[in-house]
C-alpha cells in the first residue's frame, strides 16, 4: 500500500530550499495545498533557489502536477529560481507541455463585475434588442406568408403534411383528455352553486359558453405550445447547431419559407379544427356531470346548450384559436432560430418558446375579452 | 501545375477585412486575392479563425470592417436579392457536414436542384446518384444522415455542395474524419472539379499532404498577432518563407529543430 502524500522541507544552505515529496500523490487520495510552502517561505533569510527531492515518491498523477503548478506560480511571483531536475521525468515534461501555449488573454471572457445601475441599463438594452428581433421576425414571417399566397413560396409539401399530422391527429388524445376534464370540472363547480336556487339547467349554458368562447381555444393553445411549440424550437435549434440553417441560407433558400412557413400553415389549419373538437368534447364532459348530478335529462341538456350557445361564441373562439396557432408557431420558430450553438442552448430555446407562446396567448385573450366586450360580440 | 497568378482574373478579393465576435477581434487587416481556377487554402492553427473567415466569404457573417469583393462587386454592400444571387454560385461544405437531418441523402443533394433548375424528378434522381457516386456513396440514396458515419456525412455534404456545379466551392476541413485513401481520392476529386468545371476552390485544411497536392495559393492566419502573416503558394512558403512560424507549420514543426 502506498502511504499518504507527505511533504517536508530542508535547508542545506541558507538560500536553498529543498522540498521533499514522498508517499502517494494522487488526486483521489488528496494532496496538501501550497499553504505549507508559504509557511516555509515567510521566516528566515530570503530563498533564492528551490530544489526537489522525490526519491521516496511512490505514485503520482494529476494531483502532483496541480500542486507543482501552484508552487511554480508562487515562486515566480517571488522571483525564486526553480530547479526542476529533482522531479520525475514525466512530471517535468507534462509541466513543460502545459506551459508551452501561453494562456489566451483578452478573449472577452473575463469575469466583469458590473454594478447595479449599468446592469439595469444592459437589461433594458437587451429587452429593446429582443423586441426588435421579434418584430423583425414577425415581419419576415408575414412576407413569407405573402409569398405563399402568391404561390411563390419554396417549401416542401411533404414537410407540411408531416407537420400537419404531428400537430393535428397526434394531438387529439391529449386535447380530448384535457377538454373533457375541463368541461367536467366546470359543470361540477357550476352545478353545486346553481342547485342551491334550482337553476341547475343553466349548467348547460355555463359549460357551453365558457368552453366555446374561451376555454377550448386557450386550452388547446396551451397544449399546442407545450407540445408543438417546444418541438418546433428544439427542431430548429438543433438545425442551428448543425449549421443546417446556414446551409439553407447559402443556397439562397429562405429558412422563413422553407422551415417557418409550413409550421405556421400547419397550425393555422389545425388549430381551429382542434378548437371545435375541444368545444364538443368539453360540452360532453359537462353533459355527463349535468345529467348525472342533477335531475336534468339528456334531451333537456342538449336543447339548453343549443339554445344558450350562440354562433357568435363559437366563431369568436375559433377565430381566436387561429391567432393562438400563429403565436405558438412563431414563438417556437423564433426561439429555435435564435438558439445558441450548444445542446443546453437548444433546451433553453424550447423552454423559452413555451413561455413566450403562453404569455402571448393569455395577453391576446385578455385583449380580445376587453375588445369584444366593448363592441358587444 | 504552375499557375501564374498575375495573368489571371481575380475572383474573390478581400480588402482590409476585420472579423470580430462582439468586441473580441478574431483577425484584422486581411488582404488577399483568390483568382479564377485557384485552389486557395486557408490555413493556420486551431481556433485562429479559419471557419470564421469562411463564414465571412460565404455571406453568413458580416465584417466588422473591410470588404469582400466577388469580381468587382462588393458582397456586403449589395442588396439582399443580389447577395442571394451571388450565393447561388457557391457550393459550401461545412465543418460539421450540415446535412438536413430530416431529409435522406438523395433529398439533401436533390433539394438545390429542385429549387434552382427545371429538371424533372427523374433527371434529378440521375444527377443525385451521379454526385453521390462521385464521392463514393452510390447506393446510399435512401439513408438518413443519422444512419451514416461521420466521414460519410462529410462526403455526402460534398456531394450536396457540388449539386449545382457552382463557380466557387468552399470546403471547411474536407478531409477531416476520412481515412488516408479516401482523403487522397477527395484531393483528386477537388482537382478534377477545378479542371473540368473551371471552379474556384477555397478550402480550410490542416492536412499538409492535401495542402501541397491541391493548393496553389494560400493565406496563413496567425492567432497571436491576429492577422495574416503569409500569402502565396504553400510549397513556396514552405521552402522560402522568411517567417519561422509559417515554415514550422508547413513542416510539422521540424524546421525549428536545426534553427532552435
Ligand atoms: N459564436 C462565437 N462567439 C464568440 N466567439 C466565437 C464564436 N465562434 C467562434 N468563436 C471564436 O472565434 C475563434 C475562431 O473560431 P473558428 O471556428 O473560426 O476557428 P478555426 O480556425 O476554424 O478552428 P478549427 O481549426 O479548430 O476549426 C475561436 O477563438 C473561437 O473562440
Ligand atoms: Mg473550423
Amino acid at each position: 500500500m502506498a502511504s499518504r502524500a507527505q511533504l517536508s522541507f530542508d535547508r542545506p544552505e541558507n538560500h536553498t530550499l529543498v522540498v521533499r515529496i514522498s508517499g502517494s500523490w494522487r488526486v483521489a487520495d488528496g494532496v496538501p495545498g501550497p499553504s505549507e510552502i508559504q509557511a516555509q517561505l515567510e521566516p528566515g533569510p530570503p530563498i533564492g533557489r528551490v530544489q526537489f527531492d522525490t526519491q521516496n515518491l511512490q505514485a503520482w498523477d494529476t494531483g502532483l502536477l496541480i500542486f507543482l503548478r501552484k508552487l511554480q506560480d508562487q515562486f515566480a511571483n517571488r522571483q525564486i529560481e526553480v530547479d526542476a531536475s529533482g522531479l520525475p521525468d514525466g512530471a517535468r515534461r507534462l509541466l513543460n507541455l502545459a506551459a508551452a501555449v501561453p494562456e489566451k488573454k483578452d478573449t472577452g471572457k473575463g469575469v466583469t463585475r458590473t454594478s447595479f445601475l449599468p446592469m439595469i441599463g444592459e437589461e433594458v438594452i437587451r429587452a429593446v434588442v429582443s423586441t426588435a428581433e421579434m418584430v423583425r421576425f414577425v415581419g419576415e414571417a408575414t412576407i413569407a406568408m405573402g409569398a405563399f399566397l402568391r404561390g411563390k413560396a419554396s417549401y416542401r409539401r411533404s414537410d407540411l403534411m408531416l407537420i400537419i399530422e404531428e400537430c393535428g391527429a397526434q394531438a387529439l388524445p391529449i386535447v380530448s383528455l384535457i377538454s373533457f376534464l375541463v368541461g367536467l370540472i366546470l359543470a361540477f363547480v357550476g352545478a353545486v352553486q346553481l342547485l342551491q336556487f334550482g337553476a341547475q339547467i343553466y349548467v348547460a349554458n355555463l359549460v357551453g359558453i365558457a368552453m366555446t368562447r374561451e376555454l377550448a381555444g386557450i386550452m388547446t393553445g396551451i397544449i399546442m405550445a407545450g407540445r408543438t411549440g417546444a418541438a418546433f424550437a428544439a427542431q430548429l435549434g438543433t438545425m442551428t447547431v448543425n449549421e443546417e440553417i446556414d446551409a439553407l441560407k447559402t443556397l439562397g433558400v429562405s429558412p422563413m419559407e422553407f422551415l417557418v412557413l409550413p409550421r405556421m400553415l400547419a397550425l393555422i389549419l389545425m388549430m381551429p379544427l382542434l378548437c371545435l373538437y375541444a368545444d364538443l368534447v368539453g360540452i360532453i364532459g359537462g353533459l355527463i356531470v349535468g345529467v348525472g348530478m342533477t335531475d336534468i335529462t339528456f334531451a333537456q341538456y342538449v336543447n339548453q346548450t343549443i339554445e344558450g350557445v350562440g354562433l357568435n361564441h363559437i366563431v369568436l373562439g375559433v377565430v381566436k384559436s387561429v391567432f393562438f396557432g400563429v403565436l405558438v408557431a412563431l414563438s417556437g420558430c423564433l426561439r429555435g432560430m435564435q438558439s445558441g450553438r450548444s445542446a443546453s442552448a437548444v433546451g433553453v430555446a424550447a423552454t423559452s418558446a413555451v413561455v413566450t407562446a403562453i404569455v402571448f396567448i393569455i395577453v391576446t385573450d385578455a385583449v380580445c375579452a376587453v375588445v369584444t366586450n366593448i363592441i358587444g360580440v | 501545375m504552375v499557375v501564374n497568378a498575375t495573368e489571371q482574373e481575380a475572383h474573390i478579393t478581400v480588402k482590409n477585412l476585420t472579423m470580430a465576435y462582439g468586441d473580441f477581434v478574431i483577425q484584422r487587416d486581411l488582404n488577399f486575392t483568390v483568382n479564377h481556377g485557384d485552389v486557395f487554402i486557408i490555413m493556420g492553427g486551431s481556433g485562429c479563425g479559419k471557419s470564421t473567415l469562411m463564414r465571412h466569404l460565404i455571406g453568413l457573417k458580416s465584417p466588422t470592417k473591410g470588404q469582400v469583393l466577388y469580381g468587382d462587386q462588393d458582397f456586403w454592400a449589395a442588396e439582399l436579392d443580389e447577395q442571394q444571387r451571388m450565393m447561388r454560385n457557391f457550393g459550401v461544405l461545412y465543418q460539421s457536414g450540415a446535412l438536413w437531418s430530416s431529409l435522406t441523402l438523395a433529398e439533401n443533394v436533390g433539394l438545390p436542384l429542385g429549387e434552382y433548375t427545371d429538371l424533372s424528378p427523374s433527371d434529378i434522381r440521375e444527377v443525385v446518384s451521379l454526385k453521390l457516386a462521385l464521392v463514393g456513396l452510390a447506393g446510399f440514396e435512401e439513408f438518413y444522415p443519422s444512419e451514416i458515419s461521420g466521414g460519410m456525412q462529410k462526403r455526402a455534404g460534398l456531394a450536396r455542395a457540388m449539386a449545382l456545379d457552382p463557380d466557387i466551392l468552399f470546403f471547411d476541413e474536407p478531409s477531416a474524419g476520412l481515412d488516408p485513401i479516401s482523403a487522397r481520392l477527395l484531393d483528386d476529386l477537388i482537382l478534377e472539379l477545378r479542371d473540368s468545371l473551371g471552379a474556384t476552390v477555397v478550402a480550410v485544411t490542416h492536412e499538409l499532404a492535401s495542402i501541397f497536392t491541391i493548393g496553389n495559393n494560400s493565406v496563413f492566419l496567425d492567432p497571436e498577432t491576429r492577422t495574416m502573416i503569409a500569402v502565396g503558394n504553400p510549397r513556396t512558403l514552405r521552402d522560402e518563407s522568411k517567417d519561422a512560424r509559417v515554415r514550422r507549420f508547413l513542416t510539422r514543426g521540424e524546421s525549428d529543430l536545426p534553427t532552435a
